[in-house]
């Protein structure tokens, strides 16, 4: 693909700091986060990887400040989280592309929002283009696959040039060779544009393949139970021996190194 | 193959394929239909004084003509418009519709007259009449069209409201479900006398009778807006404004029109009462011009127009929707 120019903007520094939240369920309190403390370095990619139900996916809505935790803080370069910023973009597991825009509309959906979409149009069709997407600019979402719609909603993220990436399970409902290629598509698109990711993932194998570091939550209430640093340059292999290694390690913090 | 024969030409064995006729059987039938009924109504003596007879023999002619050039043309071209083909069994059941009314009505007097008029009574109200029939018809749309419009507008901007604000919910939510249900006629001798004029309680009838159900289908699509598409929207930078105008909206527009689609039924059915009792002009009113002289052709004349304004409301409804909707799947086609 040749050279898009999407400037990359410097990755944010993400510290979430001391945040513990909990849900009104019928007048009660059920606790989801308690005291997480989690901090990404500017372009750092982050895995969170827990049992499925834990509040990984609430501990990401707080970062994006679609809502404030109960307790504590979430900063992004010092500065505190109080509402949704196209700075921070999420992809969420469903692509969630609105029937009712085209592909390329929907891309612009940030630029629209923002009052850009008359100055900035070409940066749709950058969009476009960094997901090979470009001859169903004019396709509507019904018309497209499960990891076509994925794409385009990545697409719809990057457009806003985000110096934090929030991926919820984005590869979640994708079939398994579909997933395999568009993890190291998402992995190249990183590296050239230098944001921040922090990726929830219930997947050992995708964190392991993807990101710098990977915390594991315990059950909920979620608390980090443990971190673990891969050092390993990109392209990773999946084959590889080391990988293998903190898989081991990864599912014994889990659990579920018992079948191991 | 035994569609082909074979000749013997000095030692040169030809297989040729035998000329095939193409023949569309439904256009011979349908050729054959109109000119029948042609025949009857020219031939057999009418048994009431009616003045369009022969124009009606020459309309029933030049629809057989026509079906008999469209059977000629698929002889030569092989096939004919999409369109025009698939209507072939009509136009056979449309003749022997229009022959048996003929027959039974203008001949026989197996339907009892004045009360069953036969075609060419119609068409004469059609020649003779159009004048006071138009201008009804074009008093009619002007009442319908301000209702309509009006009705839709408010009912649309309070569906939204309703769906977004808490507190509009609050406040109109009761109205809504009181004042609703009541069917617009309910309204008929009050908006009567608290409307200056008749024209404008019809209006304020017609609105009413379009207001409620745009108004519910407008908010239950409002409400119905999965709140993952806020999320997306709020993280990409969207204003409340964004939200509504660009999300909430055109998310509700499914639910919209199935509404519109509503509003038009009930209120077209409201403007012909208020113009049967109040109003002096419209189409309603022609009907009941109509029966106070037994003119019993002029009623049917004034039904015909009615069912084609309305089937041509719908249309044009269902193509404005298209247009907005083509990104739905499965659209019903009118």
């Amino acid at each position: 693909m040749v050279s898009p120019a999407l400037k990359p903007q410097p990755g944010a520094r993400i510290d979430i700091h001391d945040v513990s939240h909990s849900f009104d369920l019928d007048g009660r309190a059920l606790p989801v986060l308690d005291s997480v403390h989690i901090s990404a370095e500017p372009g750092e990619f982050v895995a969170l990887l827990g049992p499925s139900g834990c509040g990984k996916s609430t501990l990401l809505r707080l970062v994006a400040g679609l809502e404030p935790p109960t307790q504590g803080s979430v900063l992004q370069n010092g500065a505190t989280i109080t509402t949704p910023d196209p700075s921070r973009v999420v992809v969420f597991q469903d692509p969630t592309l609105f029937p009712w825009r085209t592909v390329w509309d929907n891309v612009a959906l940030g630029l629209e929002a923002q009052g850009l979409i008359r100055s900035q149009r070409h940066r749709v069709d950058e969009a476009l283009l960094l997901v090979g997407l470009t001859a169903f600019a004019k396709a509507f979402p019904h018309q497209l696959s499960g990891g076509m719609a994925q794409r385009v909603s990545l697409a719809r993220a990057l457009v806003n040039q985000p110096s934090l990436l929030i991926l919820d399970e984005p590869l979640g409902k994708l079939d398994s060779l579909t997933r395999l290629s568009m993890q190291s598509e998402i992995v190249s698109l990183w590296q050239r544009e230098g944001f921040t990711v922090l990726m929830v993932t219930h997947d050992v194998e995708e964190a392991l393949f993807m990101a710098n570091r990977i915390i594991v939550f315990s059950e909920r209430p979620a608390r980090v139970a443990a971190e673990i640093r891969i050092d390993r340059d990109y392209p990773r292999h999946r084959g590889d021996p080391y990988l293998a290694e903190l898989r081991r390690e990864a599912l014994r913090l889990l659990g579920l190194d018992a079948s191991w | 193959m035994s569609a082909s024969s074979t000749t013997d030409v000095g030692g040169l064995v030809l297989s040729r394929p035998a000329s095939k006729l193409r023949v569309w059987w439904p256009g011979v039938v349908a050729s054959l239909a109109w000119a029948a009924t042609a025949w009857v109504t020219a031939e057999l003596e009418d048994l009431g004084d009616w003045e369009r007879t022969g124009m009606l023999v020459w309309i029933f002619a030049v629809v057989a003509g026509g079906a008999l050039l469209a059977t000629l043309a698929y002889g030569v071209f092989g096939r004919l418009p999409q369109r025009v083909q698939r209507k072939g069994p009509w136009l056979v059941a449309l003749a022997l519709f229009f022959g048996v009314w003929e027959l039974f009505a203008a001949k026989l007097g197996i339907l009892p007259q004045p009360f069953f008029p036969p075609p060419q009574a119609l068409l004469e109200v059609f020649t003779d009449d159009y004048a006071k029939l138009g201008i009804s018809v074009l008093y009619s749309m002007k009442l319908y069209a301000s209702g309509y419009v009006l009705g839709g507008l408010i009912g649309f901007a309070t569906g939204v409201s309703v769906g977004w604000s808490r507190a509009v919910g609050y406040w109109v939510h009761p109205l809504l479900r009181f004042v609703g249900p009541l069917p617009a006629t309910a309204w008929l001798p009050i908006a009567f006398f608290a409307f200056p004029t008749s024209g404008s309680a019809s209006v304020f009838l017609v609105g009413l009778a379009t207001f409620f159900p745009t108004t519910i289908l407008t908010w239950s699509g409002v409400a119905a807006v999965p709140q993952a598409y806020y999320d997306v929207a709020r993280t990409l930078g969207a204003s409340r404004r964004f939200q509504i105008f660009k999300v909430a909206i055109p998310a509700a527009m499914p639910h919209v029109f199935v509404g519109l689609f509503m509003g038009l039924g009930s209120s077209f059915a409201v403007l012909v009462v208020a113009e049967m009792l109040g109003v002096k002009a419209g189409l309603g009113w022609y009907l009941q011009w109509a029966q106070g002289w037994a003119a019993y052709a002029n009623m049917y004349s004034a039904l015909l127009v009615m069912s084609l304004l309305c089937s041509g409301m719908i249309t044009l409804l269902f193509s404005v929707r298209d247009r907005l909707l083509g990104w739905q799947k499965g659209l019903v086609k009118w």
